[in-house]
């Protein structure tokens, strides 16, 4: 047979009967969940040429702490997406939850601290902070239908400009210790971030693969009527992921405050590209429905493998901003390649 | 006749409606409607398109309130709208439009929201897997539960649908139009297994378009028209004719088919396909079209008529074999291709290939005429609005305007915007699948008249359907079986030989 590979099924819609024609589809579903993995390799082994450090312990550790507060971002966003919505306003929670609880409890003095409440609340605050953000995102989003890419847009500068108004445009300085241990301590040699974002994505994935709620993000994000007709309440697990999200969001800010040791005004800003192009390249579609936890934990990871190489590589600081936006298309247009599908 | 008939039996109904409102916007879709369903009967619900039937549905299960009257079960009222769970237990429902979620595998499909567990409270995937696997047999589904549900045909995921619908274990079914997309054994396999479970005891509001069905399954017969409950008899007592005059509003029964004149010999050979092969699903097929011919491809599911239109109109790619449209040979698998070739094209899935769901009719009709719509790549909206109108007009889809979105027209109203956007190209060649699935009696010999009128003008036409109506407007019909054309009947062939070949019975008379 002369053309063999003008393959009906690009159609979209083969009927596949016996189990000849389905064997491969199944093995593909599977597989996609590890397309970035031959790319992690080959990334790893590119940066052992670059520079012999790469692979050591402490250089990935390096990686994983760096990227341990912004993965929380990717574990949140990917969340909202498979429920088939979006929240850009997770990277300016990720600053002001962090930063109102500074605002509260750094004694006055320093920077704009009102020295209100005790240290012991700090960390209570941010995540209530995260509740609240969450709250307010839903009540736009669900309880008034309106659409979540301008609510959560809407979100993202008055929370930025809270977070500024608070501060004065100052970073926060001399926090409570309950602030900085978190992002901080070290545990079992390992630092303690690191093992929070690997045990907050564990349970992401357990959640999503294994628990009807999560199940039922996924009905929610492929088709919300037929999730509505199979008995789902449909409001209250959006309610509940966007507040989640917020939440993660505002752990991640925490993280990242303790290991600086201070919440800088623009805290977060800008973040949100880096988090919706990981979620992306990790297989998760912003159309809703589609991806999982362990697909976007790759997808951040392999970016900031990525980035960490580049800078191994000693490419002037003043470059790699560009450099990361490019690498971050192309690893789009890859992932396009290799998932064979069209990105939506 | 005219006056309804409330039946009386000792145990009182299963479920009833009792005026029920309900309105759209300026669209009223049940205006003081009522419905009583005995237990144990079968009990039909018919009304043309747009009548508000799947309205109906809605409130029935729970995912609507009704803007006035009740709804009662079992003679207590319906639970309130958020407890779900109580409303499955009374009633389980196959809908018109799929509920089916695509990237979720078949086997999470059926088991949506009631996954097993293991110790730990975990989703057990293997026992559900098991469970859907056994579930599916059952129905001689022969799929792997594990695919994504996506990857199914239209068939078999209606399978899908109404097997998870049955496998509730609710007294009180409610199937909203299930035969629309299945093959006359499909069908009877269906019919079976409802006729098991009514020896069971279960009760079933049945609703379709195929009047036959109604007159095979059921014994009650409800009819609505324009929003508003006409009668309610026994299906035994209620003749075709009278039936559709319920329907329609009017005395005139359906009209006797005229025989069409005959096409030129030396017509324009429109389509010209050669030696067309793809694997299985279909092998070595030639067929020539002339302008002004109206040929059929039928055939039961599986027969590969479906794959072959398919490729005709441009939306696969064969392995071997040619396509040439009014002379050009366009790209094979390409649509646009095949568009500008002049097919118009009659999707076999609305949902999944046709409609854009959130733009309104006028987008939705006028998609594949830009050239039409303004000068230099610029939409006017009133040209657009202009032509969609003309479209709503002639084929008579009931709709308040252009600027509504399809999805909110009723099933058989939206199949006539697919159609209206096939003819809006004024097509060298029509492809037509399944072209009146859904479509209420007077629609349908609406849309088939509409069909013919066109191929007088020129267009060469292929229908690929099982529906005899569609199949007795053609003047040639190549039937298929197993991917092969097997056999050719001119026009005036017999109901029961049509059917045998589908069949690949041989018949010798
Ligand atoms: N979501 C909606 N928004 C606006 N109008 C609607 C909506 N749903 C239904 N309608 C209107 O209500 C009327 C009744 O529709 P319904 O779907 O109940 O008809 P049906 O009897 O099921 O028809 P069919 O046989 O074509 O399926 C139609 O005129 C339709 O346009
Ligand atoms: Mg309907």
């Amino acid at each position: 047979m002369p053309e063999t590979t003008a393959a009906p099924a690009e159609t979209g819609r083969p009927a596949p009967k016996g189990s000849a024609g389905s064997r491969p589809a199944l093995r593909l579903a599977r597989l996609r969940d590890f397309a970035l993995v031959p790319a992690i390799i080959a990334i790893a082994i590119v940066g052992q040429i670059v520079h012999p450090i790469f692979l050591q312990a402490d250089n990935i550790i390096n990686i994983l702490q760096t990227m341990s507060e912004i993965s929380l971002l990717v574990l949140a966003q990917a969340l909202v997406l498979i429920v088939g919505k979006m929240d850009l306003s997770l990277e300016s929670t990720f600053g002001l939850a962090p930063g109102v609880a500074a605002w509260l409890t750094v004694a006055v003095g320093t920077g704009s601290g009102l020295g209100l409440l005790s240290g012991f609340w700090a960390i209570p605050i941010t995540l209530a902070v995260g509740v609240l953000v969450g709250v307010v995102n839903a009540l736009f989003i669900v309880r008034f239908g309106l659409n979540g890419f301008i609510v959560t847009l809407g979100m993202l500068i008055v929370l930025r400009g809270l977070l500024t108004g608070i501060s004065g445009g100052q970073t926060f300085f001399n926090l409570p210790e309950s602030m900085t241990y978190l992002g901080s301590a070290m545990w079992f040699g390992v630092p303690a971030s690191i093992w929070i974002c690997l045990l907050l994505f564990a349970v992401g994935v357990l959640v999503m693969g294994f628990t009807g709620f999560g199940r039922s993000l996924y009905a929610i994000g492929g088709n919300v009527d037929a999730a509505k007709a199979a008995g789902i309440r449909t409001d209250r697990v959006l309610w509940i992921t966007l507040i989640a999200a917020s939440v993660l969001a505002a752990i991640g800010g925490l993280l990242l405050t303790g290991r600086l040791a201070s919440v800088a005004a623009a805290q977060g800003d800008g973040a949100i590209f880096t988090v919706f192009a990981a979620a992306v390249i990790g297989g998760v579609s912003l159309n809703g429905g589609k991806g999982t936890v362990f697909g976007a934990f790759t997808g951040i990871l392999l970016l900031y493998m990525i980035q960490n190489v580049l800078t191994l590589a000693g490419v002037p600081a003043q470059w790699i901003e560009a450099l990361n936006g490019a690498i971050i298309l192309t690893a789009l247009a890859l992932s396009r390649l290799t998932g064979g599908k069209t990105q939506e | 006749m005219g006056a309804s008939t409330s039946p009386s039996s000792v145990t009182g109904p299963i479920a009833e409606a009792e005026r029920i409102t309900k309105r759209y916007g300026e669209t009223v879709a049940l205006d003081g409607a009522h419905i009583t369903i005995t237990p144990g009967e079968t009990h039909a619900l018919v009304g043309r398109n747009g009548a508000g039937k799947s309205t109906l549905v809605s409130i029935l299960t729970g995912l609507q309130e009704p803007d006035e009257g009740a709804i009662r079960f079992g003679g207590r009222p319906a639970p309130r709208l958020s407890e779900r769970d109580a409303w499955r237990e009374r009633v389980a429902c196959v809908y018109q439009k799929s509920t089916i979620i695509p990237e979720l595998t078949v086997a999470e499909n059926l088991y949506l929201n009631r996954h097993d567990h293991n110790g730990l409270r975990l989703v057990s995937w293997k026992s559900m897997w098991k469970k859907a696997a056994d579930l599916l047999e059952t129905w001689s589904v022969d799929v792997d539960v594990r695919l994504p549900a996506k990857e199914l045909g239209v068939e078999q995921r209606q399978f899908v649908e109404i097997a998870r619908a049955l496998s509730f274990g609710a007294r009180f079914i409610i199937l909203d139009e299930p035969t629309a997309q299945l093959d006359g054994a499909a069908i009877a396999r269906l019919f079976d297994r409802m006729r098991a479970m009514r020896e069971q005891g279960v009760t079933f509001l049945f609703i379709s378009h195929h009047l036959q069905e109604i007159y095979e399954i059921c014994d009650t017969v409800t009819v609505f028209r324009d929003a508003r409950h006409i009668l309610t008899a026994p299906v035994m007592e209620l003749p075709r004719g009278d039936l559709v005059a319920a329907m329609t509003g009017e005395a005139a029964g359906l009209q006797e088919r005229k025989a069409r004149p005959s096409v030129p010999v030396d017509a324009d050979v429109i389509l010209d396909v050669r030696g067309l092969t793809d694997g299985d699903l279909y092998a070595g097929v030639d067929l020539r079209v002339r302008a002004g011919e109206i040929v059929g491809l039928a055939g039961l599911g599986g027969s590969g008529k479906t794959e072959l239109a398919e490729t005709i109109a441009g939306l696969r790619a064969p392995r071997e074999g040619t396509v040439e449209v009014a002379g050009r040979r366009p790209r094979a698998g390409s649509v646009p291709d095949s568009l500008a070739a002049g097919v118009g094209l009659v999707p076999r899935d609305r949902h999944h290939q046709g409609l854009i769901p959130l733009m309104s009719i006028a987008d939705n009709t006028t998609m594949t005429v830009p050239e039409r719509l303004g000068t230099a790549g610029l939409v006017s909206g009133r040209r657009r609005d202009e032509l969609a109108r003309e479209m709503i007009t002639n084929l008579a889809i009931k709709t308040p305007g252009p600027e509504l979105p399809v999805n909110g027209l009723s099933g058989g109203n939206q199949q006539k915007v697919v159609m209206a956007r096939a003819l809006a190209s004024d097509p060298r060649l029509l492809v037509l699948i399944t072209p009146t699935a859904g479509v209420d009696v007077r629609s349908k010999e609406f849309l088939l008249a509409k069909v013919e009128e066109i191929a007088g003008k020129g267009t060469g036409v292929v229908i690929a359907s099982d529906e005899l109506d569609d199949l007795r407007l053609c003047d040639r019909v190549l039937v298929m079986f197993h991917g092969r054309v097997t056999t050719e009947l001119a026009a005036g062939w017999h109901d029961h030989e049509m059917v045998a070949a589908m069949e690949g019975v041989e018949l010798d008379a």
